[in-house]
């Protein structure tokens, strides 16, 4: 399967791939591991004119904690994310979203902002990214800008990422101390895709009672999204498994369902609820 | 003397593979290449008004472009190699590229040359054709219909053949105390080998000699066939065959799209390439299985089964492929009654033709088809009399004591044991604990299902006379050449061709018994028809009992011939020469000896013979078996299905095949660990969909779901050996077991788990949302 014909530039820093992208006219597109992208150029459902590589770009790669927050560079590649103290530590869902993307050559490729930017519906890493209140941050022409996660994609591949910009680092907020997490996946049998994937974090406290909820689900639809409805069902309570259940019949509430050969509206329905409420209990019972 | 077969020996071919040093088409590069790249058929059906290369001639890169029409008169048909005798089998003619119309989406238009990969690529979308759509027909039973469109005008109902074996009257049926009726549906799957398909043509004009790589299960057949079509003598025809990754049936069929590269090499007087896509693998390669089979199983309420008769209706696709008509009839009609004596049993195919990419033989080609069906309709005949399936199957074996068994079809199975394995699955499950832990876990409300198959398959295809019998236009023998060299060092060349089944290490094993020789000192040239005469390819598990049958006895000739000279030179009889580890000895006389590599100068030097000796040490044998082989086995699986998911977890698999002799177990866990992946993936995962347009839904891995390793446990294997009678080794055949076993025996371990909904039977693939959907529609009845 081949691509329509394109250019190849790697750029040596953001303010120079930046510069491509102005320079290209909206030709350009930025090329991170390639994962996502390259399949759809060789189906020609996309055929821009120029790739810009940015994944030799050395200030986009790492892991670090800022203001109580965990920066993950956007050049981190899903192999270094799964793997790394860090994120195991304070963050550990990303890390077991990870470490669950596709295969071995995939997760040693594809990277974290390739992963979120590329706004494709069925991607894991958006799940554990609302769960964890997950910021981008931006740079582009007018400078640095911060973007929830939460809104950003606003369908298949269409994405709020101003014209010329980069995704240089994600930035995700560390849960209190006490709280639990999973990430919870249906493997498509044909892509690995999640046909739902939903990532939980929850706490308790002293007295049996939930206080912080996160969920976040992605593959179901044509967005990923914060199902808050079963989040405001769990705070407030305490643990029960009626609990839980409840809740977890909230979870499309928030989210549209998609359907295709695979898998039917009513069916991504009936996934949604299932997995939420087995990841649920898996972090609270 | 038995010193490596047997042994669990790895792959020699491997180090080389996992280092990268594999040479496959796509590595071969020659000077002054050009690329070939074929635009194919968007619609299912559509007449071919006008195609307008204008645009498309200007692109850069542009050295040619062929339509179906500049073709007419320039290359023949390509022709199917399987005409079913007694079956008034019509066969509609197959050019390199359509002409007129377009019969299925992925069907050829037209052919672009030139500068680069990419550039002929990109000049497919410059190519203007006009289409009228026409009405399409999809499925062979709609196909069959009265009105149904047609498409091929002069074929009636679009059959393009009806065959019939075997003989079943009503009251055989009608008067029996127990009738199980049922109707399969084996589905279509894509063959899908890590390698696609792909041929590089290379022509002299000085010589008038074209040399053809091509991904090619049998490349001595691809000679054959595409001479007569490109109208080049054999003599001037090479076909290699680089190393390839898989076929599993996909690339036994000649293509157009061979004859097309090979016909542009000689008319444009440069080398060619042409490597297939993976999208268009997807439509243009041969397909496999599509059958509906409808079942008529008749019994004692007691379990005795008395007759079975069977319809398959086989969707062919637009054309007959290679060995298309041979599938749904031969391989699958006079297999039937599997493993199980049933005295009365008729087949009754119908060969149909669609709008749909051409079916071919897939690994196991009708077996896996004709035991689904019997292994699925035991299991339920035996749960409608309220038996054990293992009771049932019992009952009705083939009697150990009944070898060479007939079946009621005529056909003569070669050795077989079927209690063997089974007892032995049975003991290392522990059957009975599996049935109580079932019944326990369903009281916890859980759905657990056990799985059997106890299958038979016919392989190893032989006698040749056979072959024409069943309308095979070809012979099944083959052939080896054993060449040892001044050095001692050993050159094994043979007509079946490997690619990924290991030959080279299963035959050194032979030939190293048989010499003496280290295995390291062998080396096997295959897949190229200068180097090797003849041969009939690697299908239809047909490798180590025919082909190993023509190394052994090519080796056997070639000790004789050694111990002549070692004799001579020794100056004892031949009677008094031992040949042990490579040493030829007189016995009782230590020290009295030649070693093998003595002999090889000898032979080849040729200073001091027999006098009825001629010189060199090389031997060549022909082998043409008596009989097919008939594997056989017991597959149990165990699965869990999710309640709330449909999804269906694979808790157990164990395997227990009789193969007759084992050459390498290493090697045959690996093909039983491959066959079993495939046979799940159809059961589980895969399935080629049309939409009811006849356009192709499946078209890329995004669509089509390929086995993967997480979704499976740890497979269980175990052998036992009982050997076949028909060939030198006592060896049958181990490619395709996997594949026949697992279809129903994973089918049979669902429906048994969704038992408690009164499920008794599902399409396959068994998508989680079917299985969802089952579950909730039981919920509600019950």
């Amino acid at each position: 399967m081949i691509p329509t014909q394109f250019d190849y530039v790697r750029a040596d820093s953001v303010k120079q791939a930046i510069e491509l992208l102005q320079d290209s006219n909206g030709e350009a597109k930025i090329i991170a591991g390639g994962h996502s992208l390259l399949p759809i150029m060789k189906f020609r459902i996309t055929e821009p004119g120029k790739l810009v590589d940015i994944s030799r770009i050395a200030e986009l790669k790492g892991v670090k904690i800022e203001d109580d927050r965990v920066i993950v560079g956007a050049m981190t590649t899903h192999y270094e994310v799964a793997n790394d103290p860090i994120v195991k530590q304070n963050i550990p869902v990303l890390a077991e979203a990870a470490s669950q993307i596709g295969d071995i050559q995939i997760r040693n490729r594809g990277t974290i902002g390739g992963n979120i930017a590329h706004g494709d519906p069925v991607a894991d890493l958006p799940a554990p990214a609302l769960a964890l209140d997950a910021e981008l941050i931006i740079e582009g022409e007018d400078g640095m800008e911060a973007m929830s996660v939460d809104g950003f994609t606003l369908g298949p591949l269409i994405t709020l990422l101003p014209e010329n910009s980069i995704v240089t680092a994600v930035s995700f907020e560390i849960p209190p101390s006490h709280a639990k997490s999973t990430y919870l996946k249906f493997f498509h049998h044909a892509t690995g895709y999640p046909v739902v994937g939903v990532a939980a974090v929850t706490g308790v406290n002293e007295d049996g009672v939930i206080d912080y909820a996160r969920v976040g689900i992605t593959g179901v639809g044509e967005v990923s999204y914060r199902a808050r409805a079963v989040e405001e069902a769990l705070v407030g309570q305490k643990v029960s498994e009626e609990v839980i259940q409840a809740a977890s019949e909230l979870a499309t509430t928030d989210g549209e369902m998609g359907s295709d050969l695979f898998a039917s509206e009513q069916y991504r329905e009936n996934l949604s609820k299932v997995y939420t409420a087995r990841a649920l209990k898996s972090v609270l019972l | 003397m038995t010193k490596n077969i047997g042994a669990r020996i790895k792959r020699k071919e491997d180090p080389k593979l996992l280092t990268g040093n594999g040479y496959f088409a796509d590595d071969i590069q020659l000077p002054g290449m050009l690329y070939a790249a074929i635009l194919r058929s968007p619609h299912a059906h559509a007449i071919i008004k006008s195609i307008n290369i204008e645009k498309a001639l200007e692109a850069p890169g542009v050295v040619k472009i062929y339509t179906g029409k500049d073709l007419e008169g320039k290359i023949g048909r390509i022709p199917s190699s399987w005409l079913v005798p007694d079956s008034n089998l019509k066969e509609a003619p197959q050019y390199p590229l359509a002409i007129d119309r377009a019969r299925y989406v992925g069907d050829g238009i037209a052919l672009v040359i030139g500068e680069g990969r990419y550039a002929v690529r990109d000049v497919l979308d410059l190519i203007e054709v006009e289409y009228e759509p026409l009405p399409v027909s999809v499925k062979q039973k709609d196909a069959m219909a009265e009105n149904a469109p047609l498409v091929h005008d002069d074929i009636e109902n679009n059959i393009a053949f009806h065959w019939k074996a075997g003989e079943v009257e009503d009251k055989d049926i009608d008067e029996a105390e127990v009738v199980l009726r049922a109707s399969f549906n084996v589905q279509r799957v894509a063959p899908s080998p890590i390698e696609t398909r792909s041929a590089i043509g290379e022509y002299n004009p000085g010589s008038g000699e074209l040399k053809l790589w091509c991904s090619s299960q049998n490349p001595h057949i691809h000679r054959m066939v595409l001479s007569e079509v490109l109208n080049i003598s054999e003599s001037k025809l090479q076909v290699v065959v680089a190393d390839m990754g898989g076929g599993f049936g996909g690339k036994i069929g000649v293509y157009p799209d061979e004859a097309l590269v090979g016909y542009a090499a000689r008319d444009l007087k440069r080398p060619v390439k042409w490597i297939e896509e993976r999208n268009e693998h997807f439509s243009a390669s041969n397909h496999g299985r599509d059958e509906v089979i409808d079942v008529e199983l008749a019994g004692t309420k007691d379990g005795k089964l008395t007759a079975l008769r069977v319809v398959n209706t086989a969707n062919m696709g637009a054309y007959l492929s290679t060995m298309g008509p041979g599938v749904s009839t031969i391989d699958f009609g006079l297999m039937i009654t599997g493993a199980y004596d049933i005295p009365k049993a008729s087949c009754e195919t119908f060969g149909v033709y669609t709008n749909t990419t051409p079916t071919d033989a897939y690994r196991g080609a009708g077996k896996p088809e004709s035991t689904y069906q019997i292994e699925r309709a035991i299991s339920l005949f035996a749960k409608k009399i309220g038996m054990d399936p293992i009771e049932i199957r019992r009952k009705n074996f083939a009697k150990k004591e009944a070898f060479p068994y007939t079946n009621a079809q005529g056909l003569v199975y070669d050795s077989g044991d079927y209690e063997k394995p089974l007892n032995k699955a049975l003991e290392m499950i522990d059957y009975k604990k599996l049935r109580e832990e079932q019944e326990a876990k369903r009281k916890e409300g859980r759905l657990v299902g056990i799985g059997i198959s106890t299958y038979v398959e016919l392989c190893g295809f032989g006698p040749s006379a056979v072959a024409g019998a069943i309308g095979f236009q070809g012979g099944v023998w083959e052939n080896s050449t054993v060449r040892v060299h001044p050095s001692g060092k050993v050159n094994v060349y043979t007509g079946t061709s490997p690619h990924g089944q290991g030959h080279g290490t299963t035959f050194s094993q032979i030939v190293s018994d048989k010499l003496g020789v280290p295995m390291e000192d062998i080396d096997f040239v295959f897949n190229d028809t200068r180097a090797i005469s003849m041969g009939w390819g690697t299908y239809g598990s047909r490798s180590v009992a025919v082909g190993g049958g023509a190394v052994s006895i090519a080796a056997d000739r070639l000790v004789d011939k050694a111990k002549k000279i070692a004799a001579h030179e020794l100056e004892v009889s031949v009677e008094d020469i031992d040949l042990a580890d490579g040493i030829f000895q007189v016995k009782g006389v230590p020290g009295q000896q030649r070693t093998f590599k003595e002999i090889a100068k000898s032979a080849n030097f040729a200073w001091n013979l027999p006098e009825d000796i001629e010189p060199s040490l090389e031997t060549q044998a022909f082998f043409d078996p008596s009989n097919f082989v008939y594997p056989f086995g017991t597959h149990i699986v165990v699965v869990e299905v999710d309640k709330d998911t449909g999804e269906i977890d694979l808790q157990r698999y164990l395997a227990v095949d009789d193969v007759g002799r084992v050459i390498n177990p290493l090697t045959s866990e690996g093909q039983v660990h491959g066959g079993i992946a495939q046979g799940v993936g159809q059961a589980l995962w895969e399935g080629i969909r049309y939409s009811e347009t006849g356009q192709l839904q499946s078209g890329s891995f995004m669509d089509y779901a390929m086995p993967k390793a997480r979704f499976f446990p740890r497979i269980e294997t175990a052998f036992t050996e009982t050997l076949s009678p028909v060939n030198p080794l006592g060896a049958k055949g181990i490619g395709e077991t996997g594949t026949t076993a697992s279809i129903p025996a994973v089918m049979n371990a669902v429906v048994d788990a969704l038992e408690p909904y009164g499920v008794t039977d599902m399409e396959m693939p068994l998508t989680p949302e079917k299985v969802w959907q089952v579950i909730q529609k039981g919920r509600e009845t019950n």
